[in-house]
């Protein structure tokens, strides 16, 4: 955690500069008859951003938060483990949205979660994984009429079918 | 007098079958749209817009003010029952409202946010009622300098808000600011923060692209990390024993945050830009400063969740307020009621309340009828919404997931914003392991589209002089209470090293 700890404030200063650089594509300072410049609020709002890395590079030096006095790791196998199943679903179910649609990706997501993390059965699994995208099509697509991404061509059918339902 | 019997008159026109059959349906469609994460009052209020057409004025109105006061109510549902605020009126709601609901108090959470929100929105119907065009004078008085030093006293909540490590509080302010500039700069109209050149942060971030990311994905995986993926809340139930002692502990530990959310929620509502968020999360400061409990503030606190939801009620009550009487709206929804005002006919500004007073009381009388359709809806609701939490957390987590990354897509159409939700979802997760409060930066990237401009309409007017701020007669005084609350942790640190020092 000790060594975790400095390393992120060290990213998040790196980043600081980035944004401070970023910022000043537009004047940072005051303009005669215009005002403040369009760079003048994030630059120094970045600037802040990096005083408080060095705040808390300081506190970290002299031991003042918990982290910078905890020898333990910053995770245990099981724990990236777990959020790699997990956060790795996440990132598995944004990417097939492009391909199998929204409604395709949540069916997908639900049955990797519910049947291999959750090991529920599959009579559960199939019945919340059917469900829950067709509900929240009639929600979306009927009542809100908010259209979400189809993905390739082949789910078109499906959707033909099911716009052909509420309209 | 008079006011009661115009008062009597509108809430006749208001209880009439066809406005009481749209309250109660109004009611009920914000009620769940709000309890949606990615929708909210907006959302529903410009759909369900088009269908007003069929109804007299009056009774239109009626129905788009019932689904805002639903959805109001409903953003605490998302807050409470999924961790995920629904809206940015509710991220304060979420501070203790969760925490309640992982204690297997999701009842009491509720109760309270929807009690608290009754009595919110029903003082401000009656500072609505009594206040009006004086209210509305007054608010005229805000300008960039009086609005920019109110965000600065929001700011300095925040610092209150964040706990015992200032400068991770400050970073994580600065860091949700930051994010609100990317995209254009609205005054000179050039691309600003373009990051990494990737065409996509044109648009800018949102507000909900943030508050998904860090609650719906972030805060997940921290809780699923922590608790090994065993279930975390107690087995919640629900009884009508059981609501009615709910109800009895939220009216004895939550009074004091629904006063304080009903009355400040109100006047910060009226001021023109500033809205309902600002008003919850000062509201929550507030409550939290002059709580004898501060320490229970964040672990679920019925105070801390009566609050902010008081005060958006009330807030989204005083908004309607610059609109009805100066036509400026004060928050998108209010925007678009406007809009459908003017295509009715009706031209908003100080006439109305002359020209037009029997569709204008007909409007305050339905307040008060969908406060209280709100507040038995909602507690209707509450044991659907407390089973949902009776779920096994490996059904419930995926539930969250999907809706989060769904609802993100509702309100952005983009798929640059989904891969930004899952980026602050895992950046969330990692700075939470390491103690960064990440509500502050949530509730910054909310107020920095008010704050940066008025500061540079500010600095405008006084040729970059920032004396501005102090010299005016509203923004002098509480750009002070602003600095001196900034300063309190720094003054409380010294006075403890000092009697550290001196035992």
């Amino acid at each position: 955690m000790r060594q975790g700890e400095i390393s992120l404030a060290g990213i998040l200063a790196l980043f600081s500069l980035y944004l401070m650089w970023k910022s000043a594509e537009l004047p940072i300072g005051y303009m005669r008859g215009q005002g403040p410049g369009g760079g003048f609020w994030p630059f120094w709002l970045s600037v802040g951003m990096l005083l408080s890395c060095v705040a808390i590079a300081w506190n970290w030096w002299r031991g003042k938060s918990p982290a910078s006095v905890s020898d333990e790791p910053l995770m245990d196998s099981f724990g990236w483990l777990t959020v790699l199943h997990v956060g790795g679903g996440v990132i598995g179910f944004v990417a097939l949205i492009s391909v199998v649609s929204m409604y395709g990706a949540v069916c997908l997501f639900l049955v990797y979660y519910l049947r291999f993390l959750g090991r529920h059965s599959w009579v559960l699994t199939l019945v919340l994984a059917l469900f829950v995208p067709v509900l929240l099509f009639f929600f979306f697509e009927g009542a809100m009429q908010i259209s979400m991404p189809q993905g390739l061509p082949f789910t078109q059918p499906f959707f033909d079918m099911m716009y052909d339902i509420i309209y | 007098m008079e006011v009661l019997s115009f008062l009597t008159s509108g809430v006749l026109t208001a209880l009439e079958p066809i406005n009481l059959g749209l309250i109660l349906i109004g009611v009920t469609i914000g009620l769940f749209i709000g309890a949606m994460p990615g929708l909210g009052s907006v959302n529903g209020v410009a759909i369900l817009l088009p269908i007003t057409f069929l109804v007299p004025p009056a009774s239109a109105i009626i129905f788009l003010a019932a689904i805002y006061y639903g959805a109001m109510y409903g953003g605490a549902i998302s807050s409470v029952a999924l961790g995920i605020p629904g809206a940015s009126t509710a991220v304060a709601t979420t501070f203790d409202g969760r925490p309640l609901a992982l204690q297997g108090r999701a009842s009491l959470a509720l109760v309270t946010a929807a009690l608290a929100s009754f009595v919110g929105g029903t003082v401000a119907t009656v500072f609505f009622t009594l206040f009006a065009p004086l209210l509305a004078t007054v608010a005229l008085n805000f300008g960039p300098p009086e609005i920019f030093a109110l965000m600065l006293l929001a700011f300095a909540t925040f610092v209150g808000l964040g706990g015992d490590d200032i400068p991770k509080t400050v970073f994580s302010i600065c860091f949700g600011l930051v994010l609100a500039t990317v995209g254009f700069d609205t005054i000179s109209g050039e691309p600003r923060l373009v990051l990494f050149d990737i065409q996509g942060f044109i648009r800018g971030i949102g507000f909900i692209v943030l508050a998904i990311g860090v609650y719906g994905i972030g805060e997940m995986l921290w809780t699923i990390e922590q608790t090994r993926g065993e279930i975390t809340t107690t087995n919640p139930k629900m009884t009508a024993k059981g609501l009615a002692s709910d109800a009895k502990e939220a009216v004895q530990r939550g009074w004091k945050g629904t006063w304080i959310g009903s009355i400040l929620g109100f006047f910060v509502g009226v001021l023109p830009a500033a809205g309902a968020t600002p008003g919850s999360l000062m509201s929550y400061g507030v409550a939290k400063m002059l709580s004898k409990t501060p320490e229970e503030y964040g672990r679920g606190s019925p105070d801390g969740v009566a609050a902010p939801e008081a005060a958006n009620n009330s807030a989204s009550t005083g908004s309607m307020l610059p609109m009805l009487t100066l036509g400026i709206p004060g928050s998108p929804t209010t925007a678009i009621l406007l809009g459908g005002m003017v295509m009715w006919g009706l031209t908003p500004g100080p006439r109305l309340f002359i020209d037009e007073s029997e569709f204008v009381w007909s409007l305050i009388g339905s307040f008060y009828i969908s406060n209280f359709a709100a507040v038995l809806i909602n507690l209707a609701f509450i044991p659907l919404f407390v089973w949902m939490l009776r779920m096994p957390f490996t059904i419930l987590a995926p539930l969250i997931f999907v809706l989060s990354i769904v609802g993100g897509f509702a309100a952005s159409r983009s798929m640059h914003d989904l891969w930004l939700i899952v980026i602050f979802g895992l950046g969330a997760f990692f700075l939470r392991k390491f103690d960064y409060p990440l509500a502050p930066a949530v509730l910054a990237i909310v107020l920095g589209p008010i704050a940066e401009p008025t500061l540079r309409q500010s600095l405008l007017l006084s040729s970059g002089d920032p004396s501005i701020f102090f010299t005016r007669p509203i923004a002098g005084p509480i750009t002070v209470i602003a600095i001196i609350l900034i300063l309190l942790p720094a003054i409380k640190m010294l006075r403890g090293k000092r009697r550290v020092a001196a035992d």
